[in-house]
């Protein structure tokens, strides 16, 4: 086994030069794809992911189709590419569960009685991995759904919150998360606050998970200020014009 | 993929209402109060060919677990552990909604909620489990059944694989000749290496009011539901929330709290069954 690197340095920075409270570099796109009714590209640091969604469009088989609200189908795959091994292209368990967790964060705030009969499909391509792949993928998914037009209640933010050298960190990375004692994923709908996703791979004290809440809610927030300065930026660019 | 479930139990609308209003006002269907379990009825080693075995019925909720033990090689990047799987099956006796097949989304969520809150804690001493550092190890292959869905059930999937665990003996090794192991799978040696206990307390939500322990019918009308993994010494090993809705963060103080209290009485009958196996292993009786 390879010998745990210094994860937490002497000047209480972190491996990467990071404040513990400092995010990665962010960056958003949207309305990247010609075909996808809405579509987006978010690196978080070296992580980047693409989201696309189609729909609301007519269910494929038919008999899926829900008389009183639109199907929603989400799919978060990791290119064989994207990790230092290569990935089998086939789902993993791993990617299944994250599906599902992806999927239920999105459904608390898509208006899918607006659409019955219909699927609104979300696809979430993981194009490199260096953590924070599901986080990044939901606000990917988030932004997409905002492109495609879709009526949500608000958008959700991703951002995981890490235990590392007996440290909370905010935005874990790969090395980070490998190495650590804790990962705390959270997707955060700042504006009506409430929490969409929550899983905790790790242990943690009582007091811990507090201040782990708290700090996940302030970075999720910087994120969520961008995501909204994102849109804004491409769709009144659309009205002035 | 995963997509909005469309098979879920039909529950004519009158009752879901009732379940609603009842819970709001602090009661239940089944009489139960607000944080109180359903009755835990358990079996030790029902299945004596496996390695370690348990049954747990949580109220109907009936959940068998069989651990087997076998030679293997380790994962390249751990070389001086064992290796521990935990798999979970939704077969389709247990409710009209399962099909057969590989296991869907909520039974793989179910295991991999189980095996991280086994394996952030080290709840199993993993490097105890080594034969031949970095050729030869026992994998412990941990499977959970569901054999009747009423609700909750990885709670009653955790309690039934902390009893299997505990449960399982390592087989003999009669002889080792050049990274060839041979073992006496009917002599047992050893309890396999446990560290702590570990249980988890899975709590539904409904516009703010919490209930321990859901039935099936409730969990249909929650809003949401959070799972959390709580060992003996009382720290947090896992959360997964699964449901629909969004949780306030301001609940999150008083869902631990309650998840934190209510892990004590599930870790209090682990000791008991764990200090009277003899109690527990009576042929079963499944009513």
């Amino acid at each position: 086994m390879i010998e745990k690197p210094v994860l937490i340095r002497d000047d209480g920075l972190r491996h990467d030069g990071r404040r513990p409270d400092e995010l990665r570099p962010i960056k958003m796109q949207v309305g990247i794809l010609k075909n996808a009714d809405g579509s987006a590209y978010v690196e978080y640091g070296k992580t980047k992911v693409v989201a696309a969604v189609y729909g609301p469009r007519e269910v494929h088989p038919r008999h899926l189709a829900l008389p009183d609200r639109a199907l929603i189908r989400c799919r978060y795959h990791m290119a064989p590419f994207s990790t230092s091994d290569r990935k089998s292209p086939a789902p993993s368990r791993r990617e299944i569960e994250l599906s599902k967790v992806i999927r239920e964060a999105l459904e608390a705030v898509i208006f899918s009685e607006l659409f019955p009969r219909t699927s609104i499909d979300i696809f979430i391509e993981v194009l490199q991995a260096d953590g924070g792949t599901r986080t990044t993928g939901l606000t990917a998914a988030s932004l997409a759904l905002a492109d495609a037009g879709i009526p949500m209640r608000d958008l959700i933010a991703g951002v995981a919150v890490g235990k590392v050298d007996g440290v909370l960190v905010l935005d874990i990375d790969e090395l980070e998360d490998e190495y650590g004692e804790a990962d705390m994923p959270i997707g955060y709908a700042a504006s009506i606050d409430e929490i969409m996703l929550l899983q905790l791979n790790g242990v943690l004290t009582l007091e811990e998970f507090r201040r782990a809440i708290e700090l996940a809610k302030e970075g999720a927030r910087k994120i969520y200020d961008q995501m909204k300065k994102t849109l804004h930026d491409k769709y009144l660019k659309i009205i002035e014009k | 993929m995963s997509l909005t479930p469309t098979k879920q139990p039909i529950i004519p609308r009158i009752k879901r209402e009732t379940i609603k209003s009842l819970i709001k006002s602090g009661e239940r269907i089944d009489g139960r109060k607000p944080e109180e379990f359903r009755k835990i009825s358990i079996w030790l080693n029902p299945v004596p060919k496996a390695e370690g075995s348990a049954l747990v019925k949580l109220g109907d909720t009936t959940v068998m677990t069989g651990t087997k033990l076998e030679i293997g090689t380790p994962f390249s990047d751990r070389p001086d552990e064992g290796v521990l799987q935990v798999h979970a099956e939704f077969v389709p006796l247990a409710s009209p909604s399962f099909e057969p097949g590989p296991p869907d989304e909520n039974a793989i969520e179910a295991a991999r909620v189980v095996d991280r809150c086994l394996r952030e804690p080290r709840a199993i001493r993993l490097e105890d489990l080594v034969i031949i550092p970095g050729k030869k190890v026992w994998l412990v292959f941990n499977d959970i059944y569901l054999l009747d869905h009423d609700g909750n059930v990885i709670d009653a999937s955790m309690l039934s694989t902390m009893l299997s665990l505990n449960m399982a003996k390592i087989p003999k090794i009669v002889s080792i000749e050049d990274d060839n192991v041979i073992i006496e799978k009917t002599v047992k040696e050893r309890p396999l290496p446990i560290n702590l206990n570990v249980v988890t307390v899975s709590i539904g939500l409904l516009e703010g009011y919490m209930i321990v322990d859901p039935t099936l019918e409730e969990e249909t009308v929650l809003d949401t539901k959070i799972v959390v993994g709580v060992d003996e010494k009382g720290r947090i090993v896992g959360i997964q929330k699964t449901g629909m809705e969004g949780i306030k963060p301001s609940q999150l103080d008083d869902l631990i709290d309650l998840a934190l209290k209510k892990s004590q009485e599930l870790h209090s009958i682990i000791r008991e069954v764990l200090n009277n196996p003899n109690a527990y292993t009576t042929p079963l009786v499944l009513q």
